[in-house]
């Protein structure tokens, strides 16, 4: 029992993590009605920029105090980020709308392909290791059950849950989230009554960029350690997360995050022998059988195909 | 020059420092610092290097003013395909490329062999010849599933898996000889086609895009776990070698060699394997090519070109997905089981969403739906990063400087000149100087032939190596290999981008009106109602 508690607190971190991620994937989608494949790699690229300013502030910089480190990590990683996401949008997929169906797509599985290599050129093909941070124990009794929290794992649901509550008022109470949702109905329309469709779908994808590059920094710290592959399987379980909770929503986004996250690291409880092994398989899976059987999710509107 | 003239100017200046701005944000943490393990400590140290920085911000300062100031705009996507059969130089250079190309293929190895003799030719058998057209083969057979039927597959090479495990393990299992077990690793990997594709090919074009590769992975995934089955992520090694009617191709006296009487020699068997693999691929074009011919292969074009018009005519778009698939992916196992024969060891590692990525490359940059685009794709990508692995100038440290040189004296004779040619000559002529004055190579050259070069030269790289000690900071381990997926990334997107229907293809369909004629469409737009 007490292990399934804690596995549970695991995999609602790691859900948070999928979460923000799979809400860029939802967004784009939602906007422009593509699958942006170069997301996870974007989420791994963030991560790379969020360990290299934390070592630049700790290592040359000599700053010794973590808490501010990370809020400047943090804003850091999300300026950098989102300029790589609207450079990719502006290069590799504005020029390409109303091109035939697919061309997006594959300019996305380029772009993600492109990206990983970029930091593996550029940073080299080894894992990248630091220090554990913030990996004090906090104890709590409930009842007779005995339960080990990390800090950083409350670091990392306090910080999720403040980004979606500032990112939820972005969308929801704002003059851009009101054209960001406009051109999610229709595009076109929204085009006429004054809505810049252009700069609304970039700012989307540098929205998406920012939560990326949250979700890159908390992984750091959550695993410490990053390497160049490491942007394909978190982000297609982040699109599977996306898929499940109905894509184009982002409320569905977060809580397929969850979701996903749960349902990985329960699945690693499993005791018959070599059953743990196939969590990824458990997580494709599932994947595949959303889209089959219920392609718009838990929550999404389902998909009419107009002619 | 006018006021006008100047202030376009002063525009373009200020976008291109834009750009520049652009790239130093881009380029700040992930090139300015490199993270590395301390040998001692095992902890990351950063490594700084901004020389790369200002590089790649000239880069971007430069390339954006030349566009700026040609007009060079990248062109927004056009979606009309060029329809019509292929006229003038096109149509001369369809007709004759094919059959040209061909008897290249068949004369490649005797000529090879004849000019280097049997040992020099070994590797340009194998590693060139074999190794490209495995590609080219596995590029076809992805090309009747995204070219022609318009169906892009991300886990392509879960079939190409599936042949390769399926002739390993009945050849050792059981001692079926390759032959037996070609056609059936085919059958096996088109039924695991068929079985995926099922439920699948209802789906939308992107959604199936990624539930292929979901499936690509559940298969991958299985082979690395389930130990007893395919020996995990050790592999199987010691795969039984082709064999021609019973023919090992081996030292001993009941050979290939001895039985024809000729000395052993391990270039046999790899012309033996190189005419195998020829043949495999060109079964693979010619049912193809014969196939679009088909109705069933004009419905795979009608269904790429529009699934509901299709459907409104009555074509069972479930069936012709599913045909072209299996059919896919039946070519996918022929090409799996002849590497699982030709490298004698397979594991999970060969069959990665890289290698999925690596072929759909392969025919994005060929041109969806071309035969030869593909074929000459395959011989760019694969033989190309071959051949630069070979270069060994391309490691020395100041190559990318050299380069770094000469475009910036393009960019910047062109600029003053507004011709092409000129910045060329310019940006060429700066290259070779660079190359001189800094490439280690032509030191020795220059230390016999031209003392006062060399006294010069070294002066030169002792001046920067004092100067600016960062340089060396500066390198980017230049290996091509590891740019290989970079630079296929980056060319799938421009592809995209510039030229989303292939270079070679002009995807002409296979049957077109030959005269114009008003269609439904024009009388209405000329008002007859």
């Amino acid at each position: 029992m007490d292990n399934f508690i804690q596995q549970l607190i695991n995999g609602l971190t790691l859900g948070s993590i999928y979460g923000l991620i799979a809400i860029g994937y939802s967004m784009v989608y939602g906007i422009i009605g593509m699958i942006n494949f170069a997301h996870g790699d974007v989420f791994m690229l963030s991560a790379f920029i969020a360990l290299i300013v934390f070592l630049f502030l700790t290592k040359m910089m000599g700053l010794g105090f973590l808490p501010l480190a990370l809020v400047i990590v943090l804003l850091a990683g999300m300026a950098l980020t989102s300029v790589w996401n609207w450079t990719i949008e502006r290069l590799a997929y504005r020029p390409l709308r109303g091109s035939f169906r697919l061309a997006p797509l594959i300019s996305a599985i380029g772009m993600s392909t492109f990206l990983s290599n970029f930091v593996q050129v550029t940073q080299g093909p080894r894992n990248k290791p630091i220090a554990p941070m913030f990996a004090e124990i906090v104890n709590i009794h409930l009842g007779d059950h005995l339960i080990s929290l990390q800090y950083r794992q409350i670091v990392i649901v306090a910080v999720t849950v403040t980004m979606l509550v500032i990112f939820w008022w972005l969308v929801q109470r704002t003059s851009l989230g009101r054209a960001q949702r406009a051109c999610e109905q229709d595009r076109k329309m929204a085009a006429l009554i004054g809505v810049d469709v252009d700069r609304t779908i970039s700012i989307t994808f540098i929205m998406g960029a920012a939560l990326a590059a949250v979700a890159g920094s908390m992984y750091v710290l959550q695993y410490g350690v990053v390497s160049f592959s490491d942007g394909f399987l978190p982000g297609v379980k982040a699109f599977t997360a996306a898929v499940l909770g109905g894509i184009g929503s982002l409320p569905g986004a977060v809580i397929g995050g969850l979701m996903i996250g749960l349902i990985e690291t329960l699945w690693q409880m499993i005791p018959t022998e070599g059953v743990p092994e196939y969590k990824d398989v458990a997580a494709f899976s599932i994947l595949a059988i959303t889209l089959i059987f219920m392609p718009s999710g838990l929550l999404g509107r389902p998909e009419i195909e107009k002619v | 020059m006018s006021g006008a003239d100047s202030k376009a100017a002063g525009g373009a200046l200020k976008e291109a420092a834009v750009a520049a701005l652009i790239t130093l944000a881009l380029c700040t943490p992930i090139i300015m610092f490199r993270t590395d393990s301390d040998v001692n400590t095992g902890q990351l140290e950063l490594t700084w290097r901004p020389l790369a920085v200002l590089i790649f911000m000239a880069l971007a300062f430069f390339g954006r003013l030349a566009m700026l100031t040609w007009g060079l705009r990248p062109a927004r996507a056009k979606a009309a395909p060029r329809v019509g059969a292929p006229t003038g130089v096109a149509a001369f250079f369809s007709y004759v490329i094919g059959p040209i190309g061909l008897i290249f293929l068949f004369v490649y190895p005797a000529v090879v062999v004849w000019y280097l003799g049997p040992g020099g030719a070994l590797k340009w058998v194998d590693s060139y010849g074999i190794q490209i057209l495995i590609y080219v083969m596995l590029g076809w057979g992805l090309n009747i599933v995204v070219g022609l039927a318009g169906l892009l597959d991300l886990g392509y090479v879960a079939f190409y898996a599936v042949g390769a495990y399926a002739y390993t393990l009945l050849a050792i299992n059981f001692g079926l000889s390759f032959w037996i077990c070609l056609p059936i690793a085919g059958i096996l990997a088109a039924c695991w086609g068929m079985i995926l594709g099922f439920p699948v090919l209802r789906l939308r074009g992107d959604y199936l895009a990624i539930v292929t590769l979901a499936f690509g992975e559940i298969i991958r995934t299985i082979l690395v776990n389930w130990t007893a089955f395919s020996g995990g992520t050790a592999g199987i090694s010691s795969i039984p070698k082709i064999t021609f009617f019973g023919l090992r191709f081996a030292d001993v006296d009941d050979g290939f060699d001895a039985y024809f009487g000729m000395d052993y020699s391990p270039i046999h068997g790899k012309l033996f394997l190189y005419y195998v693999i020829l043949g495999l691929a060109l079964i693979t074009n010619l049912a193809s090519l014969r196939l679009r011919r088909l109705p069933i292969g004009r419905a795979w074009e009608a269904l790429r070109e529009d699934e509901i018009a299709c459907r409104s005519l009555g074509i069972n778009t479930t069936n012709t997905k599913l045909t072209a698939f299996a059919l896919g992916a039946f070519f996918g196992g022929l090409a799996g089981s002849f590497f699982a024969v030709r490298q004698g060891f397979i594991s999970p590692e060969s069959f990665t969403f890289n290698e999925s990525a690596t072929i759909l490359a392969i025919v994005v940059l060929g041109g969806m739906g071309s035969q030869i685009g593909v074929a000459l794709a395959a011989i760019t990508l694969i033989g190309g990063f071959e051949m630069l692995r070979e270069l060994d100038f391309i490691h020395s440290l100041w190559f990318d400087l050299e380069i770094g040189v000469g475009f910036v004296v393009f960019m910047a004779a062109g600029l003053l000149s507004h011709r092409w040619l000129t910045a060329a000559l310019a940006g060429l002529l700066a290259l070779l100087l660079a190359h001189i004055v800094l490439a280690q190579g032509l030191a020795n050259v220059f230390q016999v032939y031209a003392p006062p070069v060399y006294a010069m030269q070294q002066s030169v790289v002792a001046f920067l190596n004092a100067q600016l000690p960062w340089l060396y900071n500066y390198q980017l381990d230049f290996d091509p290999t590891q740019y290989r997926g970079l630079i296929f990334g980056f060319a799938m997107v421009v592809m995209m981008v510039v030229r989303p229907r292939g270079f070679v293809s002009t995807r002409s369909p296979s049957i077109y009106l030959t005269r114009r004629t008003a269609v439904a469409g024009d009388l209405v737009k000329e008002g007859h109602g």
